[in-house]
């Protein structure tokens, strides 16, 4: 029996997270549904409470202790997210509400001025929604035009193709990071610097690589970088936008009010410098001190440590998986995340769903919000299993056997 | 424990394997499209209406198991039906799974097959989908039907 060697106490990390320690139909929960929505340890719950059990306060504001504290620990918050992801300076992470409202920020605040009729805007076909629907809108709005690099039967981004697409219509790519669909990693430094050769500015949506890979976005050298904290062990409702600070200091504000202004008449106001400028309105500041929260448990994990773990959880789930009669795994690039997409041929994703909710199996079955991924393999939708540094061998092998009993069911 | 067999059973397995009447209608009088956004089923329907009564009922899609019995069920117990009486069906079938009408499902017959699906929120939409179809159809509606 193949053994797997996790580089930490797995024990001990799924004790962290207390939700994990439940019964489904009187099984065992087994979460595999990680690309939806990650697990949170007791750390970030602790966080959020802490936060409105002393602290909760309104930020930048008050002058009184609970203002400074909710203030402080706010700042330090954005502190760890700059730390987190290597940017120049912290004044360039922007919280936001997640990957999808920093994309639709940057597409209305940058692009949008910027971008003249017949230029063209660049993704790829394995975008989720977010990362294309934003962009429809400012064509729309603009008269620009969008266009997708196309990927190959395994699922990852034909490089050469792109490279023939950089006309110099070209203004705008935005690509992600990670497919939730399909897993695969996409050589982004690659991509963006042959992007930023082309005079392309380049959005990278990373709500599926930070927590699972180690992100520089200096390394990177892409113009912007969005994810959110719901799918790195944080709460939902809190995401950052990085962006390089010479492009963020000349983009007019996203949203106006409270928080953004340095001065306020009927006849002028004068924006505050970033990234208030971008934070209109009371934030999100117990989800963003609990980012910080989950950034710390990352960090303490070591993300290289839960990169190598869950490459070791891919390569043994890939491997049962193919045992499976029937199986048709839709995504197999070479360079992947732990998420394996796949189909039971003659059964439908939303069956394959149910019946391993029966058994206590949580794993997301559809199109992933991925329409024209589903389209591009000639599929209406898959099932999804996506893994996390606290899933175990143990829960792969039962979630193996139940998906063994599927063909019982119909056959 | 949920018992599988309660959703899955033999007559829906059996119409999932193989669906009656699925084949588009060259003559339908009318057709209408379904989709279900949240699995991205979609579903074509076609009647032919004479008289007021469904003399042929078809479909064609790509759907789980249970919209593809469901759809399978529907138009073997409509064919044959005035539309009054089709518009009866298609009430009780959604009062059986949406109000837990005991009444509504004796009054289905074989339909009440899928009365399991209560016990299975997330799937009732799959079981309505034609249905709603249906409804679209006998109204001549032309956008696309959306369970949402």
């Amino acid at each position: 029996m193949k053994t797997l060697t996790p580089p930490f106490d797995l024990l001990a990390i799924r004790k962290d997270f207390p939700i994990l320690h439940q019964k489904i139909h009187e099984k065992l929960l087994i979460y595999f549904d990680n690309a939806a929505t990650t697990q949170k340890p007791l750390s970030v719950i602790e966080a959020i409470e802490h936060y409105y059990s002393h602290d909760n306060s309104n930020v930048h504001r008050g002058i009184h202790t609970l203002s400074e504290r909710a203030t402080i620990q706010f700042e330090e918050a954005r502190g760890k997210v700059q730390h987190f992801i290597n940017a120049h300076s912290r004044n360039e992470c922007i919280f936001v509400r997640g990957t999808t409202e920093g994309i639709n920020l940057v597409a209305q605040s940058f692009v949008r001025p910027r971008i003249q009729p017949g230029e063209i805007i660049l993704v790829t076909e394995m975008e989720h929604h977010s990362n294309i629907v934003p962009w429809q809108i400012i064509c729309r709005q603009t008269g620009a035009l969008l266009r997708a690099i196309p990927i190959n039967d395994q699922g990852e981004i034909e490089i050469e193709t792109f490279k023939k697409m950089l006309v110099p219509e070209v203004k705008f790519l935005a690509i992600t990071h990670v497919s939730n669909a399909l897993g695969t990693i996409n050589p982004i430094k690659e991509i963006i610097k042959i992007a930023k050769d082309h005079g392309v500015d380049v959005l990278v949506d990373g709500a599926q690589a930070t927590g699972h890979l180690r992100v520089d976005v200096q390394d990177l050298g892409c113009d912007f970088y969005a994810f959110s904290g719901h799918k790195m062990y944080a709460p939902t409702g809190i995401g950052v936008l990085y962006g390089k600070a010479e492009l963020l200091d000349m983009m007019a504000p996203y949203q106006g009010g409270g928080e953004m202004i340095t001065q306020v008449t009927f006849a002028k106001t004068e924006y505050a410098p970033i990234p208030q400028k971008f934070e209109a309105g009371t934030p999100n500041i117990s989800g963003a001190i609990a980012l910080g929260a989950a950034i710390d448990y990352l960090l303490k994990l070591e993300i290289e440590k839960i990169h190598e773990y869950e490459n070791q959880l891919l390569e043994y789930a890939t491997e049962e998986i193919n045992k499976v009669k029937g199986i048709i795994l839709v995504g197999t690039a070479k360079e992947k995340s732990a998420i394996i997409s796949f189909n039971l041929a003659g059964v439908h994703a939303h069956d394959v769903g149910t019946i391993l909710n029966n058994e206590g199996i949580a794993i997301r079955s559809g199109h992933h919000c991925a329409m024209p991924v589903m389209e591009r393999f000639g599929v209406a939708a898959t099932a999804r299993a996506s893994l996390a540094f606290y899933n175990t061998k143990e829960e792969i092998d039962r979630f193996i056997e139940v998906l063994k009993t599927v063909e019982e069911v119909f056959i | 424990m949920l018992d599988l067999r309660d959703l899955y059973q033999e007559v829906i397995i059996d119409h999932n394997r193989n669906p009656r009447n699925c084949r588009a209608m060259d003559d339908a009088t009318s057709h209408a499209e379904g989709f279900n956004p949240l699995c991205g089923d979609r579903l074509t329907l076609y009647l032919k209406i004479q008289n007021d009564i469904v003399k042929d009922a078809s479909f064609k899609g790509n759907g789980c198991a249970i919209s593809t019995a469901s759809a399978s069920l529907m138009t073997e117990s409509v064919i044959g039906k005035t539309l009054a009486e089709a518009k009866l069906l298609f009430q009780n079938f959604h009062d059986m799974l949406l109000k837990d009408d005991k009444t509504a499902e004796q009054k289905l017959g074989k339909l009440s097959v899928l009365a399991g699906v209560k016990a299975y929120p997330a799937r009732v939409k799959c079981a309505t989908l034609a249905w709603h179809t249906l409804n679209a159809a006998i109204e001549k509606k032309h956008e696309t039907v959306s369970t949402e």
